[in-house]
């Protein structure tokens, strides 16, 4: 018997990361700015994205949005009273969202073309380690931490926090009677992601909207 | 949670570069992953066992090399690795960094594969 070494040092995700590469260059080339939104169930990222589309569509910016989630189209539907095409991925039980389903669900997509896009936001799955791991081909990835989550949520999974191009605390406007403190989030999300634009906002009230909206405008000018 | 998926992508990356060797079997695969990979290596051990079980891959082993997170600091300009995950703080200075130059790897760094040796050609009989 002979023994023998193979070299390969090829990254276990490449095929994915082959996609993403790939959507990203058609994300580009169509001038649309994409973000990935990311944290845990119940955080808040339909609710911020409802209202970031209306107001979106208000000023007349296109907007779309991919919503992916295990089952139901639950969250396509509360989507689409915004006005916005949306469009619902289901994994099926697969914990994140992979580049190849967002290829998928780009084809076919009545009245949307990304060159007619000014913004397309994918709602990734609810989970905060796995969706981590996968390139989606976006610009900007967003971690979106509530006030009822505990301050400490970043130091929990810096994976994913460390990965972000951008954090938004949602849900401030119940921040008091949640005994939420403010200093201490914000400390945290800043040890794991030094120097991370963070975002204060509440769906609900408006709060933090408008500098949410203005930095994706200027996120936007950006090709 | 995705650690399945992962060992599936393993398995297809190292099935197809064996093929290039039909005679051999894999012993041996190494990984390198960085801290920040969100891969758990018990889970991933787990379900290396399930995703190579029926395969041409049974039985061969799994090693996984964790490496931690090595941060640049803009400040004192040193790299450096950390302990842990929790702090993105130059060692040396304090100081925040978010240079980061390890700790995100998920990659197959190679594999091992025994190949029985070449049989010595039976020796033809001589008609006679």
């Amino acid at each position: 018997m002979t023994t023998r070494i193979v070299e390969l040092r090829r990254g276990i995700l490449k095929k994915n990361d082959e996609l993403a590469a790939g959507l990203r260059d058609r994300f580009t080339s169509a001038g649309v700015l994409v973000l990935n939104l990311v944290s845990s169930p119940g955080t808040g990222k339909t609710a911020l994205l409802e209202r970031t589309l209306r107001e979106l569509g208000a000023r007349g910016a296109q907007a779309a949005a991919l919503v992916g989630d295990l089952e139901t189209d639950n969250d396509a539907r509360r989507l689409a009273a915004s006005g916005a095409p949306v469009r619902q991925i289901n994994t099926h039980g697969i914990c994140h969202l992979d580049a190849e389903m967002i290829g998928k669900h780009l084809e076919g997509w009545q009245g949307v073309t990304l060159a007619g896009l000014n913004y397309l936001f994918i709602e990734n799955v609810g989970n905060l380690v796995c969706p981590s791991s996968y390139d989606l081909g976006e610009r900007i990835r967003v971690a979106l931490l509530s006030v009822t989550e505990g301050e400490d949520k970043p130091l929990k999974y810096p994976g994913l926090f460390n990965s972000a191009d951008a954090a938004v605390i949602t849900k401030i406007d119940i921040a008091e009677p949640c005994g939420f403190d403010r200093e201490l989030a914000l400390r945290n999300v800043n040890e794991i992601r030094p120097g991370i634009r963070i975002f204060e906002t509440s769906a609900k009230t408006g709060a933090g909207i408008e500098e949410w909206l203005a930095y994706l405008a200027e996120q936007a000018k950006v090709f | 949670m995705h650690e399945l998926s992962i060992a599936a992508s393993i398995v297809e990356s190292v099935t197809e570069a064996a093929s290039a060797y039909p005679r051999a079997r894999v012993k041996e695969v190494r990984l390198r992953v960085g801290a920040l990979a969100s891969v758990i290596e018990d889970s991933l051990q787990f379900c290396w066992g399930l995703a190579t079980e029926d395969s041409s891959l049974a039985g061969a082993a799994l090693v996984i090399k964790m490496l931690p997170v090595k941060l640049h600091c803009a400040a004192c300009g040193a790299d450096t690795e950390v302990d842990g995950v929790q702090s993105f703080r130059c060692p040396q200075c304090g100081e925040l960094a978010s240079d980061l130059r390890q700790g995100r790897e998920l990659e197959i760094e190679s594999f091992e594969l025994e190949e029985p040796d070449t049989p010595t050609p039976e020796p033809v009989e001589e008609q006679v």
